[in-house]
C-alpha cells in the first residue's frame, strides 16, 4: 500500500457514516442532568462554596451562556442548576408571583432539563429561586434562596474602576458609600435608596441586596436558610449563609425604616403586614395586591 | 532612637527609584553629575537620602526647582507612592515606633486619614469635585470610623467655617467653587481628623496673590492653633519665608543645604541654592 492510499484509507475510516437531520434533532434535544455540563456545574459550585465560606464577598465565576439572555436572571438559574438534585421540589418567582413570564419560563427550564418537581407552594419547595422579593414567611425551614442579580457591586454607583473597588473591599474603605448616604440624607431629607439597599454582611463586607425591596433586607438578618446570589451578566456568586449578620448601612441616629404606605390594604386577603404591589385606578384610588401571590392565596383560602 | 519620642514626624534615607533600579543607581545620579537618570539602568532616581525632623508647631520647607523630587518626596510620606527606601515615624503612630513604609496597606491607608494629612496643588486630587464641600469632609470622618449623622455635620460646620468656606456654600458641589474655595475645602478635609502632621504640595501654585495671602494666612494661623508640624514643599520662597523656619534645599534628587529659612535665604553656601535665591530676588 502506497502512503497515499494508506491516508485516504484512515480518513475514510474517520469519517462518521452519514446521519439524518432527525437523528441530529434528537440527540440535541437531549441535555445532560440540569443542562449544564458536570465540569460547569462544579465550577458553580466551587464558586458557591468560596462565596459561604466569606460572606458578602463577591466571587467570580465563568458565566455560561444559558437558553436566557444574560440579564433574565441566568446567574440565578445557573446556581439553581448547579445545585439542583432529583429529589429537589423548585419554586421560582419574578416578584412575589409565581406566575410571572420570566419565573413561569424559568420554571418549564428547569423542569424541563431536570424532571425535578415544580411547585408554587412556598412550604413545600427545597428551593426558591426569585428576582426581587424574600417570601413573605422568609424561609423558615431552612430552605436555600436563590436570588437573581443584575448589578452585584454595592459600589458601582460610586467608583467606576474595577481595581480601586477591588482595592476598597479588600481593605473595607467604605467611607465613600457613607459619603453618597450622606449626601442623599442632605439633599432628600432622607435616605432614598428604595431597591438593593446597602448592608454589611458579618461586619466585613459591604453588599449589594441586589433588586429586593427595603421591606425584604431585615429578613436577611440571621435568615434561616441559606441565600445565594446569581450574577450572570456580570459573572459574580455571593453568599448570606444561615444566621449571619445582616446590617443596613444608616447613620446612628437615622433608623433604618421600610417602606410603608399608609392605609393600603390588600384587596384579597386584607393583609397590612405585606408587601403590596400597587394597581393604578382610573378613576378612583389605586388598590393594593400582595406582592407574594402564594402568601395571599393562601390567607384567602384560609379566611374563606 | 530616642528622638522618635519627641518629633512629630522622623524621615531617614527616603529614596524613590522609578524603574528597574540597578545597584549603580545611586552613584550614577545626584547633584555632581547634574542628572536623575541612571545612565547605566535608566531608571530615575527621583529623590534618594532624604532625612528630617520637624517637631510639633515646627514648619520645614523643602524648595528645589521642577523635577529635583521634593514632591515625590513629599508624596511617599502621605502614602500616594512606595518608596525604594528609608524610614518615616509619626509620633502619633504607635508611639512613633512603626515605620510608616512597612504598614500593612489598610494601616497605611488608616495613617493618611487619621495622622498625616496632605494637601495637594491641584484640589481634584485631593478632594472629589462631583461631591459637596460637606459631603468631602465626611469622607474623612466615615473613614476614621464616624457614623452619627448630626454629629458628622456638626463637625464639618465647623471645620468649614473655620477655614472660611461660607455656610450657605457647604452642600454645593466642590467642582463649581473657585480655585481658593477649593483649597480651602481641602484643608478643612485634611484637618477633619485633627492629624498631627500636614504635608502642603505648593498649596498656593495656581491662585491669584490676594487669594494665595488668605490661604497662607490661615495655613499660620492653623499651624498655631491646632500645634500641626508642617512639611511645606514649594518652589515659591515667598511661601517658603512665609511659613517655615527651617529649609531644606533640593537638586538633582538629593538634600543639597539645609539650614534656618531666612540665614539661608539671606546668606546662601551652595552654588544651586545660591541660584536659586538669586533667581527669586
Amino acid at each position: 500500500m502506497t502512503i497515499q492510499e494508506q491516508m485516504s484509507a484512515e480518513l475514510n475510516s474517520a469519517v462518521p457514516a452519514a446521519r439524518s437531520t432527525t437523528d441530529l434533532l434528537d440527540e440535541a434535544d437531549r441535555y445532560s442532568f440540569a443542562f449544564l455540563d458536570e465540569l460547569s456545574k462544579r465550577a458553580i459550585r466551587r464558586a458557591i462554596l468560596s462565596a459561604v465560606a466569606v460572606p458578602g464577598y463577591q466571587v467570580p465565576f465563568a458565566s455560561r451562556d444559558m437558553p436566557v439572555a444574560r440579564g433574565w436572571g441566568s446567574g440565578g438559574l445557573q446556581i439553581t442548576l448547579g445545585i439542583v438534585g432529583p429529589d429537589d421540589v423548585v419554586k421560582v418567582i419574578d416578584q412575589g408571583d409565581d406566575a410571572g413570564v420570566n419565573a413561569a419560563n424559568l420554571r418549564r427550564l428547569i423542569q424541563r432539563t431536570t424532571g425535578v418537581t415544580t411547585t408554587l407552594d412556598r412550604r413545600e419547595a427545597t428551593i426558591v429561586q426569585s428576582r426581587h422579593r424574600i417570601p413573605e414567611e422568609g424561609m423558615p425551614d431552612g430552605q436555600v434562596l436563590v436570588l437573581q442579580v443584575p448589578v452585584p457591586e454595592a459600589l458601582r454607583g460610586i467608583e467606576r474602576r474595577q481595581s480601586e473597588l477591588r482595592r476598597m473591599h479588600a481593605e473595607a474603605d467604605y467611607s465613600r458609600m457613607w459619603v453618597a448616604l450622606y449626601e442623599d440624607y442632605v439633599r432628600h431629607g432622607a435616605i432614598t435608596k428604595s431597591t438593593g439597599y446597602p448592608v454589611l454582611v458579618n461586619g466585613r463586607y459591604v453588599m449589594q441586596t441586589s433588586p429586593i425591596p427595603r421591606w425584604d433586607v431585615p429578613r436577611l438578618h440571621h435568615h434561616e436558610g441559606l441565600a445565594l446570589f446569581g450574577a450572570g451578566r456580570e459573572k459574580r456568586i455571593y453568599a448570606v449563609p444561615p444566621f449571619t449578620d445582616v446590617v443596613p448601612l444608616t447613620f446612628e441616629d437615622i433608623p433604618f425604616e421600610v417602606e410603608r404606605i399608609p392605609g393600603a390594604v390588600c384587596v384579597r386577603c386584607g393583609s397590612t403586614e405585606s408587601y403590596l404591589s400597587e394597581i393604578p385606578q382610573q378613576d378612583s384610588p389605586s388598590r393594593w395586591v400582595c406582592s407574594d401571590t402564594d402568601w395571599c392565596d393562601r390567607r384567602t383560602a384560609g379566611q374563606s | 532612637m530616642s528622638g522618635a519620642q519627641e518629633a512629630a514626624l522622623r524621615v531617614e534615607g527616603l529614596g524613590k527609584i522609578f524603574g528597574p533600579g540597578c545597584p549603580e543607581c545611586v552613584a550614577a545620579t545626584g547633584p555632581e553629575l547634574a542628572r536623575e537618570l541612571c545612565a547605566v539602568c535608566g531608571s530615575i532616581v527621583a529623590c534618594w537620602d532624604v532625612g528630617f525632623e520637624v517637631a510639633a508647631g515646627e514648619s520645614l520647607g523643602i524648595v528645589g526647582e521642577s523635577g529635583s523630587g521634593k514632591s515625590t518626596a513629599l508624596r511617599c510620606l502621605a502614602g500616594d507612592q512606595a518608596p525604594t527606601a528609608g524610614h518615616a515615624y509619626v509620633r502619633s503612630v504607635e508611639g512613633g515606633t512603626a515605620d510608616l513604609f512597612t504598614l500593612p496597606a489598610a494601616d497605611r491607608r488608616r495613617v493618611g486619614v487619621e495622622d498625616v494629612g496632605m494637601v495637594y496643588q491641584d484640589p481634584a486630587e485631593g478632594l472629589s469635585l462631583d461631591i459637596t464641600a460637606g459631603g468631602n469632609v465626611v469622607d474623612r470622618l466615615a473613614a476614621a470610623g464616624w457614623r452619627h449623622f448630626g454629629r458628622m455635620r456638626e463637625r464639618l460646620l465647623e471645620l468649614l467655617s473655620r477655614t472660611e468656606v461660607p455656610a450657605e456654600r457647604v452642600d454645593h458641589v466642590v467642582r463649581t467653587f473657585s480655585g481658593g474655595m477649593r483649597q480651602r475645602v481641602q484643608i478643612a478635609k485634611v484637618l477633619a481628623n485633627r492629624p498631627g502632621v500636614l504635608l502642603l504640595d505648593e498649596p498656593t501654585t495656581g491662585l491669584d496673590a490676594s487669594v494665595a495671602a488668605g490661604v497662607l494666612d490661615l495655613i499660620r494661623d492653623l499651624q498655631e492653633e491646632l500645634d500641626l508640624a508642617v512639611v511645606v514643599v514649594s518652589h515659591d520662597f515667598r511661601v517658603i519665608e512665609m511659613l517655615t523656619r527651617r529649609v531644606l534645599v533640593m537638586q538633582h534628587g538629593r538634600v543639597v543645604e539645609q539650614g534656618l529659612t531666612d540665614q539661608l535665604l539671606e546668606d546662601p553656601q551652595h552654588p544651586y541654592s545660591q541660584r536659586l535665591v538669586a533667581a527669586a530676588r
